[in-house]
């Protein structure tokens, strides 16, 4: 019995030992992976100063105000309320009047002309509809070229004309009455939500810092000729890259809890999903980007052409293409196909998920397996292509 | 006779159709300065890659330090050291931590790194140089620093390709000072080299020529052979027949 316990023990004891030992190995060289990215000033900016500038840049550029925004009015009834509701409109502050249409031809003539953001249509007797029956209808017609500001207009004036009915409501008449503002967005009637710009940073950013960096610290090893010491040391090639890899997993990580907090201190952007969910789809999406960089790094020589390519091959596709500004929907077919092979446009398409609307992996589960499925997809190529380097 | 710590048979090497090493029979004994010559693209690289356990041969017998290089690529990874042409000390690191995390690498353990830290620092006089960033350092010392830390781990065997490139003569002299210790403690060097005044240091040189060993003898066997005044004009001959 003692015997047997004892020799269980020492069996685990070599176990423990071997881990230790290769584990040390293994962390004395992520220790330094650390160092290189802590000693170099320009790794740490485009590590956190990017990301933080980013979500500041897009955060106020695509600002949450809009001040005198180019509204045309088309008013086809003229009559009391319809005055009084254009007069409450325009003494919001936040529109400037460009012109008084008179038939729906003049619609697309004012928005060509440019300055008009928004075109608010009453309808035939509003006024006489709204007292008899309770309720009319205006449309709000915006140019959807200019997401963002198009939103916003839809938004204030929906609210106003709300207001308004609430005012008119209160003392005039006891019934109740509505006004429904029929809302269509013209050239991008697609566009879902404001705060569209946090969700693409985020993926943006992600994938080409894990991409970028990653490739970069791995072909510098090659172009210092240090990555011939280490595959002629004892480290295996697939603890090097892990050990190149680690740090950056978990800097990003913390990227994307850095992007989150700060979203949702400026702009007080929640995470309407599980946040849990979140983070690990953030995880996933980290990884990825990760075996991406290294497939990048197998294939390039030298750190410019590692930058070359994560930048040129991925930052402009993924603006461009992923849904991060412009619709998929929208798109011609070629491009949707194009798209389809990008991963961030199923990331964008789950964080969006998780983050605005607030659904769960029902609903993302066939995005994430095609993440997943990247991933291993990148992970077996750059194996392949690493070890065809080693023979 | 000495201990073989290297020995190869009949090793060929073939990439598809080429034939990089070309039925390459040698022995390297413990202690000895082996360089090893040949041309650019003569199959001097492919030959290290594979003592050193980065390729596997094609065919033919290959032995380093006692293991086996189609099956105990890892052992040999263990028991040699490596310097290569290219600068291979980290810039941004410190003296003291590149040569931490040679030593971490190599799986020895704190006391012995800190031990050979201490003994390499006062027969270098790099004392002052111990926590300066090796990008601060001029090139000769960097060198001298590259090849203890390829020898940090005692190591049987080290693997030195082209390791004086572009120093200049008096830092290469002393580099090689720093060899001739080195191979007095017992480690086998073998080195590649460009510089033909060089190769006439070592104790037994080959010359590789169109992936085959043309010659293989002491320098000065060498020399008488094929009548000529300096390692330099044996190469030459070999060479270029005509």
């Amino acid at each position: 019995m003692g015997g047997f316990k004892n020799s269980k023990g020492s069996a685990l004891d070599i176990i423990n030992l071997l881990l230790a030992h290769y584990m040390k190995r293994f962390l004395g060289f992520v220790k330094k992976e650390f160092m290189h990215i802590f000693r170099d000033y320009r790794t740490l900016f485009i590590l956190f100063g990017i990301p933080a500038a980013q979500i500041l840049i897009f955060g106020y550029a695509v600002s949450t105000d809009i001040k005198n925004a180019g509204v045309a009015i088309l008013d086809l009834s003229h009559d009391e309320i319809t005055l009084k509701l254009t007069d409450k409109i325009f003494s919001s502050g936040f529109f400037k009047k460009t012109e008084n249409l008179l038939n729906y031809n003049d619609i697309d003539k004012v928005f060509k002309k440019g300055k008009t953001k928004a075109v608010i249509v009453y309808e035939d007797d509003f006024g006489k509809k709204l007292i008899r029956e309770g309720k009319a209808s205006l449309s709000i017609i915006s140019d959807g070229s200019e997401p963002n500001t198009a939103t916003l207009i839809t938004n204030y004036t929906t609210s106003i004309v709300n207001d308004f009915t609430m005012e008119l409501a209160g003392p005039a008449l006891k019934n109740s009455i509505r006004i429904s503002p029929e809302v269509k967005m013209l050239y991008n009637p697609a566009l879902k939500s404001h705060f569209m710009f946090v969700p693409g940073v985020i993926t943006l950013i992600l994938i080409l810092i894990c991409a970028l960096m990653t490739s970069v610290t791995i072909t510098r090893e090659k172009e210092f000729g240090t990555m011939e010491v280490l595959l002629v040391s004892p480290l295996r090639p697939i603890q090097i890259i892990l050990g190149k890899v680690m740090p950056y997993f978990f800097l990003s990580f913390i990227n994307v809890l850095l992007i989150l907090l700060l979203s949702w201190l400026v702009f007080g952007l929640p995470v309407k999903g599980s946040i849990i969910l979140l983070l690990a789809e953030c995880m996933l999406y980290i990884m990825m980007s990760l075996t991406l960089g290294i497939l990048i790094s197998t294939i390039s020589k030298t750190m410019q052409q590692a930058i070359f390519i994560s930048l040129i091959g991925l930052m402009l596709p993924t603006i461009l293409l992923s849904g991060f500004i412009f619709p998929i929907e929208n798109m011609p077919k070629i491009y949707d196909y194009v798209s389809s092979v990008m991963p961030p446009r199923y990331f964008i398409v789950i964080i969006k998920n998780i983050m605005i609307k607030g659904t769960g992996l029902t609903y993302i589960w066939k995005e994430t397996l095609i993440l997943i499925i990247m991933t291993l997809v990148f992970m077996g190529l750059s194996v392949r292509k690493f070890k065809i380097r080693l023979e | 006779m000495n201990e073989k710590v290297i020995y190869v048979k009949n090793l060929v090497k073939k990439f598809g159709s080429f034939v990089a090493n070309d039925n390459l029979s040698f022995e390297v004994s413990a202690g000895e300065i082996f360089g090893f010559l040949g041309a650019n693209g003569a199959g001097k690289t492919t030959a290290i890659r594979i003592l050193s356990g980065l390729s596997k041969p094609t065919s033919g017998e290959v032995n380093v330090a006692g293991y086996d290089a189609y099956r105990q690529t890892e052992q040999i990874k263990k028991n040699i050291g490596y310097m290569c042409q290219k600068f291979s000390l980290y810039e941004d690191l410190t003296v003291r931590e590149n040569i931490i995390l040679y030593g971490g690498i190599y799986g020895m353990s704190k006391s012995l790194i800190r031990e050979r830290l201490a003994d390499l620092l006062a027969k270098l006089h790099f004392q002052e140089y111990e926590n300066r960033m090796i990008s601060d350092l001029p090139l000769g010392l960097r060198q001298k620093l590259a090849f203890s830390v390829a020898v940090l781990h005692d190591p049987k065997i080290v693997f030195l390709d082209e390791p004086t490139g572009g120093v200049d003569p008096i830092t290469r002299r002393q580099f090689w000072e720093t060899i001739y210790e080195t191979a007095s403690r017992g480690i086998t060097v073998f080195v590649t080299t460009h510089y033909m005044d060089e190769a006439e240091y070592c104790d037994r040189i080959s010359i590789m020529n169109e992936g085959k060993i043309v010659a293989l003898d002491t320098p000065e066997k060498l020399k008488k052979q094929y009548n000529a005044a300096s390692v330099e004009e044996v190469f030459i001959k070999i060479a270029r027949p005509n």
